[in-house]
């Protein structure tokens, strides 16, 4: 049902994004689609890359990472931008277009009340694709 | 979003197999200090903070005592700010000069070297914004506000200056305000000095001092890989200590020149704008009114901060610039067309021909004039270049350094000389031709409104200078709080938006106590004194930029790569 399925990744907080992966994972195995992680950096150096080309060998390394984990093809988008905070989902769904991903999936916090003033990207996102989103809640959420 | 850099179609999107070589050259510095590394980073009430514990405090400390003595001790702390500065123009006034020498001249002499070959970001990166919003946004960060300001009152205030012609007191010191050796009773010569000398201030050397802090900045941060804030251009000098206290010392500085320079100018806004409003539609500049222009002002510029530099200041810049272009055209066209057009040629002959005796920062006889206007602006320019130029920075990757200087320092200095010719000459033609006084006699904020007045379609056009007035406002309020966010969050610029409301939050509240408690003089006293250690820091700036270009490839075009994989 789908082929490529689109992860944004921010290496600077990977460890809230481990559900997410996991579930990309397991959909990738079952439809057999090939993966394509995204990252979204700032043009200045920042914590984890000093030059949008250094965040692009550090998420090629961690899609091999994870390559060794699911098996499935694995490619990878890097996107610089001046303001990276405010970009983030009109490049999430440029990307989106670009490597004509038909399903992404994406770590998201759990619903808060101040979404209606800064809604959250994970629901940005999905109103403004035909692709289908899957949001992953962080486990302790879902207690 | 057509104009990110990685604009790559599906097909080559990077394939997984064997690491890139990074894009273009550059020479990063070599340091272990990692960037966000002392930051604070917390979720309290669901609102994330990314922030540099100790700039943050600091400056936060610093700003709320400052106010709070500015506010309940207001009657001792103005004669003090105001000492201090009166006492760094009239015994200091010589260092401001000759730095601002220094910065025009090294920016002017890079775009003729081989240096200027050198592209910020590396030699293959590509620009972040078209030339139109690049340019708009440099322009609306530069200056907007003061050639809407000073665009009709300094010709006229140097043209009524220069004919009165020199005047000395009992003790042998002049206590005219003439730049130069003024021209008594000599109208054409009066004029001619009187435009040089406002072209003087709005010219080369502002903008040279953006572009050094604009520049090395750039460098420091693209090319070299250390935080976007003012501390990385002192790693020349200071190396690793730059992450210590000498670093934060540097940071909450510019901090500190930011947010009162932004605050006090907010403050004096919204007076020029409301006077204008009084002027225009009767409604009274009372109290309310400000308050309600700062609040108006802060939220328009949040919606802006919301959207982000491409949708928000970007779109904005470029709004202003039509307004200010349309404004400009129509000044032209209404005003004394052929005057003005050869006035262009003259103003920038006159500009060239009086510029060594304007700058020379020894030896002058004008004291009132180098001391109380030239050296005055020369603080307040640079007093503005750390956020200026920071902005400046940030939008001009993939630039060349000498497209940049051009950009920076030629262009906008043309748009200057021709802004204040249009209405310089339009207001002295009014006063000396036309025998109409009222505009050399309206205070100072009004000024531009009775110019306009006496031209055809006064109301329309007059409606434009406030909402010019007001838009320039909300991008530097705007701009403002992404650059003092991204230096109390250690030069991250991707930190939690909330912390860009809240600092622009800061800057509207501010605004208004003190506007209310009546502090924003000293305060702008205060912003102002900020310019002789910046003076300094600009002064690094300059061996910055140029060990820093010495050790980067040059690379005019991109290069193709060498080794081309299949």
């Amino acid at each position: 049902m789908f082929n490529t399925i689109m992860v944004p990744v921010d290496l600077a907080h990977i460890e809230t994004l481990e559900p997410a992966l996991a579930v990309t994972a397991d959909m990738a195995k079952h439809h057999n689609a090939r993966i394509c992680y995204v990252g979204i950096t700032a043009i200045t150096p920042g914590s984890v890359a000093r030059t949008p080309e250094e965040y692009e060998q550090k998420l090629d390394a961690f899609a091999q990472k994870r390559k060794e984990v699911h098996g499935q093809p694995v490619s990878v988008k890097v996107y610089a931008s001046p303001d990276p905070v405010a970009d983030l989902d009109d490049l999430l769904i440029k990307a989106i277009k670009e490597v004509q991903a038909d399903l992404v999936v994406m770590a998201t916090h759990p619903p808060r009340h101040l979404d209606t003033l800064i809604p959250s990207h994970g629901g940005k996102v999905a109103t403004h694709t035909q692709a289908s989103v899957f949001l992953v809640r962080p486990t302790d959420a879902q207690d | 979003m057509a104009n990110t850099p990685d604009d790559k179609t599906p097909s080559e999107a990077t394939p997984s197999e064997g690491i890139p070589a990074p894009e273009g050259a550059a020479n990063l510095i070599d340091t272990d200090y990692v960037i966000g590394q002392d930051n604070i980073t917390a979720n309290k009430f669901g609102l994330d903070v990314d922030l540099h514990g100790k700039v943050f405090t600091f400056s936060s400390i610093v700003i709320l005592l400052f106010v709070i003595l500015t506010l309940a001790l207001q009657d001792q702390m103005e004669p003090i700010f105001n000492s201090m500065f009166s006492f760094l123009t009239t015994n200091l006034g010589w260092f401001f000069l000759l730095g601002a020498n220094v910065f025009a001249l090294l920016a002017l002499v890079l775009i003729f070297t081989p240096l200027g070959k050198v592209r910020i970001g590396g030699a293959d990166a590509t620009p972040d914004f078209g030339y139109l919003g690049w340019f708009s946004m440099l322009f609306a960060a530069g200056m907007g506000i003061g050639l809407m300001f000073y665009g009709v009152a300094e010709p006229l205030g140097h043209y009524g200056t220069a004919m009165g012609g020199i005047s000395v007191g009992e003790n042998g010191v002049r206590t005219d305000w003439a730049p130069l050796g003024a021209a008594a009773g000599d109208q054409a010569a009066a004029i001619d000095l009187s435009m040089a000398a406002t072209i003087f201030h709005w010219g080369i050397h502002p903008w040279g001092a953006y572009a050094i802090v604009g520049l090395s900045l750039a460098i420091f941060s693209f090319n070299k890989g250390l935080p976007l804030t003012m501390r990385s251009i002192f790693y020349p000098v200071l190396g690793e200590r730059i992450w210590g206290w000498p670093g934060h010392v540097i940071d909450i500085l510019a901090v500190f020149a930011t947010l009162f320079g932004l605050t006090t100018s907010l403050g004096l806004g919204a007076t020029q704008a409301a006077g204008g409003l009084e002027y225009l539609f009767g409604i009274p500049a009372n109290d309310t009114t400000l308050v309600l222009l700062i609040l108006g002002i802060t939220l328009v510029a949040l919606g802006s901060i919301m959207l982000g530099v491409d949708k928000g200041v970007q779109r904005l810049s470029q709004l202003n610039m039509m307004l200010a272009a349309l404004l400009l055209g129509f000044v032209i066209i209404m005003g004394p067309t052929l005057m003005i057009a050869t006035d262009v040629a003259d103003n920038l002959v006159g500009y060239v021909t009086h510029l060594p005796a304007l700058s020379m920062p020894f030896g002058r006889e004008d004291a009132n004039f180098s001391q109380g206007w030239t050296a005055f602006y020369w603080a307040w320019w640079i007093a503005w270049s750390p956020f200026v130029g920071m902005f400046i920075a940030r939008i001009s990757r993939g630039r060349t350094v000498r497209e940049f200087l051009i950009s920076v320092l030629l262009i906008p200095t043309l748009a200057s000389v021709v802004w204040m010719t249009a209405f310089g000459t339009t207001a002295i033609d009014q006063v000396v031709n036309s025998g109409i006084t009222e505009v050399q006699d309206a205070a100072l904020e009004l000024q531009l409104f009775t110019m306009l007045e006496n031209l055809p379609l006064s109301a329309i056009t007059s409606f434009i200078g406030i909402v010019l007035v007001i838009v320039f406002f909300v991008t530097s309020s705007d701009s403002g709080s992404l650059v003092i966010d991204s230096i109390t969050a250690g030069g991250k610029v991707d930190a939690p938006k909330p912390q860009r409301i809240f600092w622009a939050l800061i800057e509207g509240a501010l605004a208004i106590a003190l506007l209310l408690g009546g502090g924003l003089a000293a305060l702008q006293t205060a912003a102002l004194t900020t310019g002789l250690p910046f003076t300094l820091v600009l002064l690094v700036g300059c061996y910055a930029i140029v060990k820093g270009l010495m050790s980067e490839p040059r690379s005019g075009k991109p290069e193709p790569r060498k080794t081309k994989t299949v």
